[in-house]
């Protein structure tokens, strides 16, 4: 290493490390531009004159043409637009659900690593558990839970949105884990450390400790896993509204446009190619970008 | 030893007990109600008789005393009856099992046969471009929807080309071997390419790190050849974090059949519990949903005692330490 790189900002050295993961960088690009495109459903919509959740049985499974670029589907509504929209709920759920996710398990493995304990060893078992379990199974089982037995009021059980809600919590649930093990991990290495020990004998409280000298040094994972958790989520989410699970219609998800699809796969097999190409490359871009963040964070990379 | 195992099987009983009490729990909120249910063919069932059935049933106590009596019951065999097939659970439940059994069991030994000579011939020569390219696979394999890939495949092969079966176990009259193995191709092509990536890139790693070892270098100084240096020496080595990734992988093993199956018809678990779920079948979901789970921690329980008898190094007090 040279002397010009060791005095270089560690942040500009990140900086560098990332740029140079090509893939990475292009899918910082590619989710941007999927980012926007799904922002701006509201205004193509409008551009195009068009409903994306009405159908118009006259005009199924049209070919691309100037009003309907991508074509329509199987019940005459605007591909495009309804791609649009479930790339909304698609990055959406996957980034609340992961932040919401990143939250806990953070909060839940400083916890567990600065005490110690059985808190700590109850929090470890239900970790191997959870990583151990069919996961699927049991979220179909959740996202099929009737909402009013659970003393939820009807009107909220019934409300249009609560499909959103109810899978950003189900992926929560489940989704603390890692973060909360990573946590825990960098937390008992770092509570051995002198600058922990030094804060402990000067009489800091706990509290503050884990907030303004633990955290910080672990945030770095807690970073890649969060975004490599992104992808996971997406393709949870997809599975389940393809299931029938999850979003529901009239609401297009990029999920639940393919249970459509596949009703026709037999007459008009293109359907099927669009949303799930849009779950493939999402997923794959927020995997690439968890691992070129991955190799920029991590302290001990050299260049 | 034993101490190991019989502290891992009691753990592994206590998760899956803890698991039969919050399934049960989850069941009873599913929507619908048994009672309602049973009576809705039946016009001339009155109120008092849907309370009396209700008793009968035991629906109207609490319900941990439920759960009790359940768990008695299932204690000594008796898992009740499915409300769709009017048959004992287990009888339906246990010819699933095993059609499940074959497909994850062909697709795990695909997955290996795969990922084991593709992960070290991506450590051998890293950030190669062939490395690069195995990289990018794997990355294309974890990505990709399963149900996404299914369709695409039944377009292409069943639709387009109509080389292979769209879904099903045989054709209905027409059977022999042959037809049976026509039926299992995409099924475990699929459950393959969606697992695979994982896999290999797993070995990959354990492969790079057990070639930095010092007794790699002892064996290369006195003259090991490339070929005797991998298989010889290091393969051993770099095969054992494969098995607990394995053994930890059962439950996403499962949760990948239970889409394969669903998508191409194959009568296994994971399709005969969502068709329960969805149908109301509460009694059918429960055990199908306790039997995965029990599976799947067996899975983990033979993976973690085969770790510590094959690995000398694994000691029983450095399992607790290490996480």
């Amino acid at each position: 290493m040279s002397a010009a790189a060791l005095s270089q900002r560690p942040s500009r050295r990140m900086l560098r490390r990332f740029l140079r993961h090509r893939l990475a960088v292009a899918s910082l690009l590619t989710l941007a531009v999927l980012g926007l495109a799904a922002l701006s459903a509201p205004l193509v919509e409008r551009a195009l004159g068009v409903d994306a959740n009405a159908a118009d049985l006259f005009l199924r499974m049209q070919p691309p043409s100037a009003a309907h670029p991508l074509g329509t589907d199987e019940l005459g509504r605007d591909l495009l637009c309804r791609l649009l929209y479930g790339g909304r709920v698609s990055l959406g759920v996957g980034l609340i659900a992961a932040i919401f996710s990143a939250i806990i398990g953070t909060a839940i493995g400083l916890v567990a690593g600065y005490s110690g304990g059985i808190a700590d060893r109850l929090l470890m078992r239900i970790n191997d558990a959870v990583i151990a379990l069919p996961l699927l199974p049991l979220l179909i089982v959740l996202a099929a839970v009737d909402l009013g037995k659970l003393g939820v009021p009807p009107p909220v059980a019934q409300s249009e949105d609560i499909s959103l809600y109810r899978i950003v919590v189900i992926i929560t649930l489940f989704g603390w884990n890692t973060v909360a093990r990573l946590v825990r991990a960098e937390t008992l290495a770092l509570r051995q450390r002198e600058f922990i020990r030094a804060a402990v004998a000067l009489g800091t409280a706990p509290r503050s400790i884990m907030w303004r000298h633990i955290l910080p040094n672990a945030v770095s994972p807690v970073i890649v896993a969060t975004t490599l958790s992104i992808g996971h989520i997406i393709l949870f989410e997809s599975t389940l509204s393809f299931l029938g699970l999850g979003i529901q219609p009239p609401a297009a998800s990029w999920g639940n446009m393919l249970t459509n699809a596949q009703e026709v796969i037999w007459s008009t097999p293109e359907l099927a190619i669009w949303p799930g190409l849009l779950i493939f490359v999402t997923v794959m871009a927020f995997n690439f970008l968890g691992d070129g963040l991955q190799d920029a964070l991590d302290p001990r990379a050299l260049d | 030893m034993a101490r190991f195992a019989t502290g891992r099987l009691l753990e592994s009983l206590i998760v899956l007990g803890a698991m039969s009490f919050a399934v049960y729990v989850l069941i009873g909120l599913m929507p619908g109600d048994p009672i309602d249910l049973m009576i809705s063919g039946n016009p001339r069932m009155t109120s008092e008789d849907a309370a009396r059935l209700r008793a009968l049933y035991g629906l109207d106590r609490p319900l941990v005393e439920r759960y009790a009596t359940w768990l008695l019951s299932a204690l000594q065999g008796d898992f009740g009856y499915s409300r769709s097939y009017a048959q004992p659970v287990l009888d339906i439940l246990l010819p699933r099992l095993g059609n499940t059994m074959i497909l994850m069991g062909l697709s795990l030994a695909a997955t290996l046969a795969i990922a084991i000579p593709l992960g070290v011939f991506a450590a051998v020569r890293p950030y190669s471009p062939a490395d690069n390219a195995i990289n990018l696979f794997c990355f294309a394999g974890i990505s990709m929807p399963s149900f996404w890939l299914a369709l695409l495949c039944i377009i292409l092969f069943a639709v387009k080309l109509g080389w292979l079966p769209a879904g099903g176990m045989e054709t209905v009259g027409g059977s022999g071997a042959l037809d049976r193995l026509q039926h299992l191709i995409m099924p475990v092509a699929v459950l393959t390419v969606t697992n695979v990536g994982s896999f290999t890139r797993y070995m990959r790693a354990s492969m790079i790190q057990t070639l930095r070892q010092d007794y790699i270098r002892t064996a290369r100084a006195k003259g090991a050849g490339p070929s005797r240096l991998l298989v010889g020496h290091a393969l051993q080595n770099a095969l054992l974090p494969l098995i607990t990734i394995v053994g930890l992988s059962f439950g996403n093993l499962f949760s990948g059949a239970l889409i394969t199956e669903i998508m191409f018809s194959w009568l296994g678990m994971g399709k005969l519990m969502y068709d329960a779920i969805l149908g109301n079948d509460f009694n059918l979901a429960l055990v199908g949903l306790l039997f995965a789970t029990a599976a799947t921690l067996i899975g983990n329980f033979l993976a973690d005692i085969g770790q510590v008898a094959i690995d000398p190094r694994v000691t029983f007090a450095g399992r607790e330490a290490t996480q």
